[in-house]
């Protein structure tokens, strides 16, 4: 292999700059879409356990079809599909805030809520009917139910499952590219572009996802000890 | 004002070739999954066994392989790909090549996991009893061990390779003509996203979602031990 290695390109010029907003810019559009994400699965992945069928259908339809679709395809959908029917004032707000941005935070958030929703229902699934049935007979309401007593459980049971789809969320966000947000894959390509320096440009970009991604999970697994409920995981920290 | 006309018109190069690459581009979004999950599973069992295996020298190489892989988006990987496989060779890769080589590395290491949660699912018992009856360590494996463990594997090995077959849309991004990049050049003709993208997302879905019914009838059915 002939390569020329040119490792100063990544603090020369404005490499750094470069890098620092692409990920910075990578961790906004994740954090928004996590939230929404978070929000779209804790809410259909209830409705997918309870007792009335419309609620069920419907929920299942939203996770079945948005997971089950390319992320990429979805990005394309809301960036390039859906804004040219919206009513002219929307599409003016949107093309003068970054819609790309907004599309990508949408559409990774949509699939990835999907994805979530499968998660929280099997830590749903995993709490014991009886807890379900004491709470009625407390005269709590099916809705009171859900909010006080099977959602915080089941979240705190699916702290490891949630952690992994959370990462896999910070890494799709990388698709976001195709649709032009400038995130952290982004200026990756855009140092490889100005500097003809691939291998180093590439070598940054990965680093710094490696970093994320092993500093979440190690967190997350301070987490997990942190809130798991005794006598209901047996997992040795 | 939505106009699925266009789908129609343009049937045969979105499904002839960008679905199943029979066209006059060498693309094709079948023509790429189906090799890659089968080379990505193969490496995966050497990945997975690797990850098992008594010697330090042979289980640490897997698991940094796995844990590298884990912690990088597919997009970088198809990059450091399309980069350095040229240089490497010194000659020009289509980027069929490109996209099969970083999907069966970057897949390898998911198939690598199952196939060692698989193996380890088989309880120990059974280890004991091949190597009672006089069976070599590698007739236990292949005799004993492995048929157990592909059974235990099915269900996540088929959400795998759903993902694969999903993942595949981003060969696209280095010019692959696959089902997405078909419908990105049919739009760029037509201007028609909404009704094009929602054709793909539907196509997509009848195949993952079929690939996701049919293993469920193997979660059913009850497991040999």
């Amino acid at each position: 292999m002939n390569y020329q290695f040119k490792w100063s390109v990544l603090w020369s010029g404005q490499s750094g700059s470069w890098l620092l907003q692409g990920l910075l810019t990578t961790l906004e559009i994740s954090l928004l879409a996590w939230v929404l994400a978070v929000a779209l699965g804790i809410v259909s992945g209830a409705m997918r356990t309870m007792p009335w069928k419309p609620l069920r259908a419907l929920a299942t339809f939203y996770v079945e079809f948005f997971r089950n679709v390319p992320l990429l395809v979805w990005m394309f959908f809301w960036y390039f599909g859906v804004p040219p029917l919206l009513p002219g004032g929307a599409r003016e707000w949107l093309f003068n805030h970054g819609a790309e941005f907004w599309a990508g935070m949408f559409a990774l958030g949509v699939y990835h809520g999907a994805r979530m929703s499968e998660v929280i229902r099997a830590g749903i699934l995993a709490i014991p009917r009886t807890q379900f049935e004491a709470a009625v007979a407390m005269g709590l309401t099916t809705f009171q139910v859900y909010r006080l007593v099977i959602v915080p459980i089941a979240l705190r049971l699916i702290v490891p499952p949630a952690t992994s789809e959370s990462l896999n969320l910070l890494k799709n966000s990388s698709v976001a590219l195709t649709i032009s947000v400038a995130e952290l894959t982004f200026q990756t390509r855009q140092i490889e572009t100005y500097t003809a320096k691939a291998i180093e440009a590439l070598t940054a970009g990965t680093v710094i996802y490696l970093v994320l991604c092993v500093g979440i999970a190690a967190i997350m697994a301070r987490v997990e000890r942190r809130f798991a409920i005794p006598g209901l995981i047996a997992r040795g920290g | 004002m939505l106009d699925f006309g266009v789908i129609a018109s343009n049937f045969r190069f979105l499904v002839v070739q960008g679905l199943f690459g029979l066209g006059g581009f060498a693309g094709g979004t079948l023509r790429l999954a189906i090799p890659a999950i089968v080379l990505g599973f193969v490496l995966g069992i050497f990945i997975g066994l690797a990850r098992l295996a008594r010697s330090r020298w042979i289980r640490l190489p897997a698991t940094l392989y796995v844990e590298f892989f884990r912690g990088v988006p597919l997009v970088m990987v198809i990059f450091w790909i399309w980069f350095i496989i040229p240089q490497l060779l010194r000659l020009p890769i289509p980027e069929y090549g490109v996209a099969l080589t970083a999907f069966v590395i970057f897949e390898a290491a998911y198939f690598g996991e199952i196939v060692r949660a698989g193996i380890q699912s088989v309880p120990r018992g059974q280890v004991e009893a091949a190597t009672a009856v006089g069976l070599t360590g590698a007739q236990t494996m292949r005799f004993v061990v492995l048929p157990q463990a592909i059974r235990n594997m099915v269900p996540a090995l088929v959400t795998q390779m759903i993902v694969l077959f999903k993942d595949t849309s981003l060969a696209s991004i280095i010019g692959y003509v696959d089902l997405t990049k078909a419908a990105q050049i049919v739009n760029n003709r037509e201007i028609k996203p909404f009704e094009l993208y929602l054709f793909v997302a539907v196509v997509y879905f009848a195949f993952t979602y079929s690939m996701s019914r049919y293993a469920r009838r193997f979660e059913r059915r009850p497991s040999a031990v």
